[in-house]
């Protein structure tokens, strides 16, 4: 059952993907690579009880970390032009 | 562990992903970004929860639990976050919401 929803969440991460490849403005690509993240996440914890191995838990904890960095990052640069000094 | 908890941390698994798929059905659909950024809350609130919930139930209580709630807490407060930031730089570079037309008033 763990791999039934580990598909679910890959087929998910599929539709993302489509989304950030094809979306019109930066920010539509944005959501999507942040939602990404936040899937990925997801996945990371059920591939973490998939294989018996509670250690990918933290790795998902470190995925949600710097996902929420990357996604304000990446949106101060593209509404101050910079990074800031 | 009993049957009851066992089919109740399925059932939330499934239903957690179930709506993680629904969410990017509706991001890869909506018409227009802000539509979009709607749809996505979806996959990040009811999906995330619904999921690391049932996993919780799964592991029982141990330090996974913990991990699992360390999670959930981060997602809790890192997504609107993000999804505000993310409005507002829309909105300050000019991302036109698609309304309808408007009624003309004769």
């Amino acid at each position: 059952m763990f791999a039934a929803a580990a598909v679910i969440l890959l087929a998910t991460l599929a539709l993302l993907l489509v989304r950030a490849i094809k979306g019109p403005t930066v920010f539509d690509r944005l959501l999507a690579s942040n939602t990404i993240g936040n899937v990925a996440v997801l996945l990371l914890a059920v591939i973490g009880f998939l294989t018996g191995r509670p250690d990918f838990l933290d790795l998902a904890l470190v995925y949600g970390l710097l996902n929420i960095v990357g996604t304000i990052a990446v949106l101060k640069f593209f509404r101050h032009g910079s990074l800031g000094e | 562990m009993s049957a009851a908890i066992d089919v109740a941390s399925w059932a939330l698994i499934i239903a957690g992903g179930a709506f993680c798929l629904i969410g990017a059905v509706g991001i890869l659909r909506m018409p227009d970004f802000y539509t979009r950024v709607h749809a996505a809350s979806v996959t990040d609130v009811v999906g995330s929860f619904a999921i690391l919930l049932g996993l919780a139930l799964q592991a029982g209580a141990s330090l996974v639990t913990v991990k699992l709630l360390f999670i959930a807490a981060l997602i809790f407060f890192t997504s609107p976050a993000a999804t505000h930031a993310l409005v507002k730089a829309a909105l300050e570079r000019g991302v036109e919401p698609k309304a309808a037309e408007a009624p003309s008033s004769r």
